[in-house]
């Protein structure tokens, strides 16, 4: 690829925030045509950088580029006109409107007096997203879709909006393979006609797959920039976390270094026969002290199902849940939790945390009966327990009473691993423990994961990253349409039986 | 600074408005006057306590009003049976009034809303077909209850009073309190979490529904007579208001007692005012709407960056 000047360039851009600066002295030059990875850990300035460029922000210092003049964006709206599309990694629609409206929300094709060409609408979308991989009925409230076909909705809407640059923000985090490959291929299009694209992502593979050029960020810093193909995993791995790479070697690409032998004794929770209409079937899985079960599987296979089943937030048509030997009651979680079953819940922001209470008060929520007499809790006993998991967890809050929503993600996700621990469970289910957190805290949870099954607790661990999974997990269950598929333990756990487990089925 | 506003606003206000008064409004020391105040505010405070907690959950109790005026029938038809009786018999009508829209709430699934809105129509039909027209009464030990006074202070200010103190001791020290504000704070987490969600949804109307039935008696001590036609009608709006102010917001997840009491006597203290240096009415409920509007602008959720 040919580059004269630079489509969009930062030079020197500098951002500040009262105590903080964000954004320090920032150069970054994306040509057209080209993909360039923006990566580094949460807080190293990738949102902040992508907010300046998005008219959100207005930089302290530095110039902005855009098309080889001098740029300055009032507002996201201006930004837009001028070219520069952004793709969040949640979905910013209106869930209630049709995928067409979505899709078109401020450029309706009107006909007579201003009235909607419903019509037209809904002919241009479905050829729009025809283009996407995505053969769906628009006329449909787009949150009938699934995440991941509202995620290509908003991918369609950005790039069809005449965006020279388009910035992806984590765009694959809730997409199926099947859908990044269509994004892929979308970016390959995009590619060719010219369009530049930022491309943030925690997934190594993908960067590899589809980046020309990186520039990793640490601390508000530029760690390096350059072509990606210079740089191999380990070395893009230190420059985010900025440690020595004999380090990161030697804990594996993970942080799980616990012995993975074969774990003895009878199963402290044994789930027999799950099935739910449409979402499990038969589903049979047990859990041994000091045992990490993972759950492989692709989005939607009933992993996250199964652990819902299993503490009784799914009701089920059918199968038993034990506990020590004894079947769980139906209906609440109440019962589970207070037999030592517990569940982290994939998304934090929806399930997990409670927003505007602090710290503290999060992590005694679930504890709270036994940090009470009467009804009435010992604040006492409460700062204790608190105390004792905001050091071992390592979290990181200006004091337990910091409102929780003001932390970083994988401080909230300490945050509700600790709610967990307060309650001392026998088994802890774990549904992607690591998703969206950055690099430094998914290594201490993952080594949390090893020293907590060390100690004796049985963990089930769901993740999509198979690595984790792989490292993580002592055996594997593989599951597939809501069905066990496959069961891998000792030396056949490894990615390739995974995916093979998997791909089996598929082509039944 | 507009923290500070949020948070302590609502005092300064108060502490503004009495400055102004002790320096501007002729009498306004006056022990009598003061009291006047107190005791007319007070079943307001009572009310707005409840609806504080049903606040905090992301709920809102309309029927409250209502139910005043159910306690007020079932106080006119018990009385016969003596004061104590009556007052028993009117709670637990408040209190069965609170279970049924709080099982609409938790069990059924209707908006809070909605399922109140079904009770302060309904409710206060039940109260005028229990008692169709105003029936005074010479009950002494109920008159007493609304005009006594305990060293100067009327009872039903220290009533009031008490119950804020009941009422903020239970939000922030136990369970239950802790429990409410994380429902409405996220019903989702709470419920993954192993809490009692639906229970302490109908307990929180439950409250709310005896807060507003003692209320409701109360009213009726003061007044000599059961009114169940006009008892508490509108009294729901002063209630919300009242928390609004106060700086709870509507959204759920924070609950603020002694701010609740403050944005009470804050409107009260506004009206008062306002009708003592010769404005109309109309003028106070200019004047108010402007008040609520300011409290829910700084309460409002900051757009995070």
């Amino acid at each position: 690829m040919k580059r004269t000047e630079p489509l969009l360039e930062a030079r020197g851009i500098t951002k500040r925030f009262p105590g903080v600066v964000a954004l320090d002295d920032v150069h970054l030059a994306l040509g057209a045509g080209e993909v360039h990875a923006l990566v580094g850990e949460n807080g190293a300035g990738k949102s902040t950088l992508i907010k300046v460029f998005t008219g959100v922000y207005q930089p302290d210092g530095g110039e902005l580029r855009y098309n080889g003049a001098p740029a300055g964006f009032a507002s996201p709206l201006e930004a837009q006109r001028a070219g520069i599309s952004t793709i969040y990694q949640e979905v910013n629609l209106v869930p209630m409107m049709s995928v067409a409206r979505n899709l078109l929300l401020g450029r309706e094709p009107r006909g007579r007096l201003g009235v909607i060409d419903t019509a037209r609408l809904y002919g241009h979308a479905r050829a729009v997203l025809r283009g996407f991989g995505l053969d769906t009925d628009v006329r449909r409230p787009l949150r009938s879709l699934g995440v991941g076909a509202q995620q290509m909705v908003a991918l369609a809407r950005a790039v069809s909006v005449d965006a020279k640059v388009v910035i992806m923000d984590e765009p694959t985090s809730s997409l199926e393979p099947r859908e990044v490959e269509t994004l892929f291929g979308v970016i390959g299009r995009l590619r060719e006609s010219g369009i530049a694209v930022i491309y943030v992502s925690h997934r190594l593979d993908e960067l590899y797959r589809v980046c020309d050029n990186v520039t990793v960020l640490r601390d508000g810093r530029v760690a390096h920039t350059g072509p990606l193909a210079d740089l191999n995993r380990l070395k893009l791995i230190s420059l985010m976390l900025g440690r020595d790479l004999a380090e990161v070697k030697s804990g594996g690409l993970t942080r799980f270094n616990r012995d993975q032998g074969a774990v003895d004794g009878t199963p402290v929770v044994e789930a027999r026969g799950l099935t739910r209409r449409h979402v499990l079937s038969d589903v049979t899985v047990s859990v041994r002290p000091g045992e990490v079960v993972g759950l492989g599987g692709l989005l939607g296979a009933g992993r996250t199902e199964t652990a819902k089943a299993i503490v009784g937030a799914l009701p089920l048509d059918g199968g038993q849940v034990l506990v020590a030997g004894a079947p769980l009651p139906r209906g609440g979680t109440k019962a589970a939790i207070s037999a030592g079953v517990s569940m982290l819940p994939e998304d934090r922001k929806a399930e997990g945390i409670i927003p505007g209470l602090s710290v503290r008060d999060n992590i005694a929520l679930a504890a709270l009966p036994s940090l009470a007499r009467a009804g009435v809790v010992s604040d006492s006993r409460i700062d204790r327990v608190v105390e004792i998991f905001m050091r071992r967890l390592r979290i990181k809050a200006s004091s337990p009473h910091q409102v929780v929503s003001e932390l970083s993600g994988g401080n909230q996700q300490k945050v509700l691993l600790a709610r967990w621990l307060a309650v001392r469970p026998k088994v802890l289910l774990l549904d992607e423990p690591t998703r969206g957190i950055d690099v430094g805290a998914k290594a201490e949870v993952q080594a949390l994961i090893d020293e907590l099954a060390g100690e004796g607790l049985g963990v089930l661990l769901i993740s999509s990253d198979l690595e984790e999974l792989v490292e993580g997990a002592d055996r594997i269950l593989v599951l597939r349409e809501g069905a066990v598929v496959g069961e891998l333990s000792g030396e056949n756990v490894t990615e390739a039986k995974i995916m093979a487990a998997i791909a089996e089925r598929a082509h039944d | 600074m507009t923290r500070w506003i949020r948070d302590y606003g609502v005092y300064a206000a108060v502490l503004a408005l009495l400055v102004f008064n002790v320096l501007f409004t002729p009498y306004f020391l006056d022990a009598a006057n003061f009291r006047t105040q107190l005791v007319q505010v007070s079943p307001i405070v009572i009310i707005s306590l409840g609806m504080a907690l049903v606040i905090g959950t992301k709920g809102i109790d309309l029927s409250v009003g209502s139910v005043m005026a159910l306690a007020a029938a079932l106080t006119a038809l018990y009385l016969g049976y003596g004061a104590a009786v009556a007052l028993v018999v009117a709670l637990i009508g408040g209190a069965v009034a609170g279970a049924a829209g709080g099982t609409l709430v938790a069990y059924v699934g209707i908006q809070p809303i909605v399922a109140t809105l079904a009770l302060l129509v309904g409710v206060r039909g039940l109260a005028n077909v229990l008692v169709p027209q105003l029936v005074e009464f010479r009950n002494p030990d109920l008159i007493a209850l609304g005009s006594s006074s305990l060293f100067g202070v009327p009872l039903i200010v220290i009533i009031a009073a008490a119950l804020t103190l009941v009422v903020a001791f239970l939000v922030r020290r136990t369970t239950f309190g802790r429990q409410v504000v994380a429902i409405g704070g996220n019903r989702a987490a709470s419920e993954l979490s192993g809490l009692p969600v639906k229970r302490v949804l109908v307990l929180v109307y439950v409250i709310s529904g005896l807060l507003a039935a003692l209320a409701g008696v109360l009213a009726t001590a003061r007044l000599q007579a059961s009114d169940p036609t006009s008892l508490g009608m509108f009294i729901e709006l002063s209630a919300i208001t009242a928390v609004v102010v106060g700086g709870t917001p509507l959204s759920g997840g924070r609950i603020r007692v002694a701010s609740t009491v403050m944005g009470a006597l804050l409107m009260q203290l506004l009206s008062a005012t306002l009708i003592k240096h010769n404005l109309p009415q109309s003028w106070t409920q200019m004047v108010q709407a402007v008040i609520i509007l300011a409290a829910v602008y700084v309460t409002r959720e900051r757009v995070k960056r």
